[in-house]
């Protein structure tokens, strides 16, 4: 008896929950995937707080966007790909935007997504020629492509070495999978152009074992080496590169392969180490004195809060501000504050963040200006180099933000996307 | 009472070596039949379809697979996720080559390819066995993968290695790309499934099932009567790279439609659990393939969606949570029952047949 009354009483309130859940999910949502466990999670943690803090101080703050609450549902992925298509499918319903954050989650979701009517916006990875918006019509990527980020180290390079650096001999480390890959092309075609030697490293997932790619270093000393590396790749491989001895200063991350946590095992043997990124270091930006003043001293700070201000955790804000905003803009081209998720790609597609804007939004100066067009959905491609100082414990920008080899990559692109658009039968839009 | 076998009487061979010799299995495997294939399309959505009945259909495919080989043949081995990347590549490669070529045809063709493969890595097992056979099974794990890192025209010279799946179609509707409606995707691994499904019964029932798990009791006894080892261990090897290589075909065109070969067919991705799932489901036990998918695929899927929309834990506490509950019960599983959830189905038909009145 007792039992039966208690499935009773259970299933009722199962369904109670789930009657409020439906109520919850009328305002904009924008689910999360996120990994917070496995061995991508020190570079996972402080990016999803970076997306979280931002959220609770806009709705803190602002009262949501246009006075719609945001709701932001966190799934995690382990940066699973089969974890990431189950978690697509389970929140999908009228999500706004997926930050799929793993660049072979991306690659599931572009066909699923852009059959779905979904919006997929991966910040600075995920497949470059997504930047053609003729092909990609759901798929974003600004401010910067994989391609970008492979030309300007290159570029750095060159400029290191008075623009001549035939005959040199530059390895790249990276993750052995879709993200690791996705620079080789556009460094053998710099290769042909610029004269120099390219030795392609990959590290299998997780990336815990590199003395054989280091011992190969050591013994074919390239002049340079750049690692698109993530998760505990990166603390190893720069762990390593200090063991042996390498010039750190010759020694390159990709933006994702240069926060506080991939650095910071290596003490001061990776002082000196490079990294690109498109988004200033720091603290003291307008926005973080908003989140302090709304979250952080309220107690509701994401994680236990001791990311604040790092490389990472600004990605976040910077990746959720541009989602914000992009619902922003939505808004207002359509005059409705109860957006769909096909009115929000819209807003996504007419985001110009110039100069004034970041100001406005507390972003001043906190990375360059960039703006998404129908054609152009990956932003202005500028990226800067920053260099790791261990005693002080903090990035120092070196250089200014710098674009990439436009002529090699947007040939490639305009190359990959053709391909993609022919094999899946797509028409070609904004002509 | 329930599986009382009582006046049940077969007055012929044929009714005395049905698969479901009890009328009980027979009437509640008909209705769960008539659900699958009557019922589920007209219900199902695309988080059902993608997140659970696809993946569950193609991991038991690739459990019978190895069930065949590990649990029937007793060859171990840890070679399941390359063998799945070859049917997932050959998948890939026969599409592109002929674009009208039918998908059905294109998926059966896959698993032929594996079973070659199968065949010549199963040659080792003619000299080793047991835990040695595992270790050679591993190298072809490394190798396969490796192969389609390191040769790009496995992967149509796509910069990063990635392979993509186009839209085919059966009877006008798409079951493979993204524009494919659930039923229709989840009726094409049902299909599948249930007919390779009841092949491989009848096959273990058959003479060469028997002369399988004649090898696999004793090599030497099997011999000395009769069963030629080299004939018997590459046929198990062949059949059972025929099932995990369409389970590849299937995971690749059906369910994921774009992978990466080191990432989706790592061997922690698809070596281990499929081998666990045969322990935990039952070694030799055709139900144990599947209990033992749904143990390993949906387990975790299950407890999650309660932990954190029923119970309103945040994602990572139920994550941490997911994996101590999903190890624990695997550990009280086998405790409990070493030979699978098979058996404990089994044991439990046993109690059913005398309760309520047990004597």
């Amino acid at each position: 008896m007792g039992l039966k009354k208690m499935m009773v009483g259970f299933l009722g309130s199962v369904i109670a929950i789930g009657g409020f859940l439906e109520v919850a999910t009328a305002d904009l949502k924008f689910p999360m995937l996120v990994y917070r466990t496995g061995a991508y999670a020190p570079n996972g943690i402080p990016n999803a707080d970076g997306f979280v803090d931002y959220y609770k101080m806009i709705n803190a703050r602002d009262g949501g966007i246009g006075g719609e609450k945001i709701v932001f549902p966190e799934c995690e992925t382990g940066y699973k790909t089969q974890v990431g298509v189950e978690c697509y499918e389970k929140h999908k319903e009228n999500a706004m935007v997926f930050q799929p954050m793993s660049t072979g989650i991306t690659y599931q979701l572009i066909p699923k997504a852009s059959a779905d009517g979904v919006t997929v916006y991966s910040t600075g990875y995920g497949r470059t020629s997504a930047k053609n918006g003729k092909v990609f019509k759901w798929i974003f990527n600004a401010p910067a492509t994989y391609w970008d980020g492979a030309s300007i180290a290159v570029r750095h390079i060159l400029k290191q070495n008075m623009g001549n650096i035939k005959g040199k001999k530059i390895a790249l480390v990276y993750h052995n999978s879709a993200y690791g890959k996705e620079p080789i092309r556009t460094l053998q075609v710099l290769a042909k152009k610029h004269g120099y030697k390219l030795m392609l490293l990959p590290v299998d997932h997780p990336g815990q074992e590199q003395k054989a790619t280091w011992l190969k270093i050591r013994k074919q000393r390239p002049n340079y080496v750049l690692m698109w590396g993530w998760g505990v790749m990166n603390q190893v491989a720069i762990k390593q590169a200090s063991s042996i001895k390498f010039p750190m200063e010759n020694f390159i991350g990709i933006w994702w392969s240069g926060s506080e946590n991939d650095v910071m095992p290596a003490g001061a043997g990776a002082h000196g180490y490079k990294a690109l990124t498109f988004n200033a270091p720091g603290d003291d930006y307008q926005v973080h004195k908003d989140i302090k003043k709304y979250v952080h001293d309220k107690g509701q700070a994401s994680g236990d809060g001791s990311h604040f201000g790092t490389v990472l955790y600004n990605r976040g804000l910077f990746q959720a501000m541009v989602q914000v905003e992009a619902a922003r803009v939505a808004q207002k081209i359509h005059g409705t504050s109860k957006i769909t998720p096909a009115m929000y790609r819209d807003g996504m597609e007419n985001v110009d963040l110039n100069a004034k804007r970041m100001e406005e939004l507390g972003f001043k100066n906190f990375a360059p200006p960039f703006k998404n067009t129908c054609e152009n959905h990956g932003g202005s491609g500028l990226a800067a180099v920053q260099q790791w100082d261990a005693k002080a414990k903090k990035w120092n920008m070196i250089t200014e933000y710098m674009y990439g080899d436009a002529e090699v990559v947007d040939k490639l692109i305009a190359e990959d996307s053709t391909k993609y658009a022919k094999e899946q039968k797509i028409a070609m839009r904004c002509n | 009472m329930i599986y009382k076998e009582t006046g049940q009487f077969k007055s012929t061979y044929e009714s005395d070596h049905s698969i479901f010799p009890l009328i009980q299995d027979k009437i509640a495997f008909n209705i769960l039949m008539l659900v699958a294939f009557l019922v589920v399309p007209f219900f199902i959505d695309s988080y059902w379809e993608k997140a659970i009945l696809i993946p569950f259909l193609i991991y038991s495919m690739a459990a019978i697979g190895l069930n065949i080989l590990t649990g029937y043949c007793g060859q171990v081995s840890l070679g399941t996720g390359g063998f799945m990347a070859v049917g997932a590549f050959a998948t890939y490669k026969i599409m592109t080559f002929f674009p009208d070529l039918n998908i059905m045809i294109i998926v059966l063709l896959s698993g032929v390819i594996t079973a070659f493969v199968g065949i010549l890595f199963g040659l080792p097992s003619l000299r080793i066995k047991g835990f040695y056979l595992a270790v050679a099974t591993l190298a072809s794990q490394f190798f396969i993968i490796w192969l389609f890192n390191k040769v790009p025209w496995f992967y149509n010279y796509s910069d990063t290695g990635q392979i993509t799946v186009s839209e085919r179609t059966m009877f006008g509707v798409a079951v493979t790309g993204a524009n494919a409606p659930s039923y229709a995707t989840y009726l094409f691994c049902l299909i599948l499934v249930v007919v390779l499904g009841f092949a491989a019964k009848n096959m273990i029932r058959s003479k060469i099932g028997r002369s399988w798990m004649a090898i696999r009791d004793m090599d030497i006894a099997a011999e000395i009567i009769g069963v030629p080892p080299l004939k018997t261990k590459l046929s198990a090897f062949a059949i059972s790279s025929f099932y995990i290589g369409i389970a590849g075909s299937l995971y690749f065109a059906v369910y994921l439609g774009a992978l990466e070969v080191t990432e989706s067919f790592d061997i922690m991705a698809i070596s281990f659990p499929v081998l666990f799932m045969i322990i935990i489901g039952g070694l030799g036990s055709m139900l144990g393939s599947f209990l033992g998918a749904a143990f390993i695929v949906l387990l975790p899927i299950f407890l999650k969606n309660v932990m954190v929309d029923l119970i309103g834990l945040s994602a990572v506490t139920a994550k941490h949570f997911e994996i101590t509950i999903w190890g624990l019960l695997m550990v009280v599983f086998l405790i409990l029952e070493p030979h699978g959830l098979a058996r404990l189905w089994s044991i439990a038909k046993e109690k059913l047949r005398k309760w309520p009145f047990p004597y």
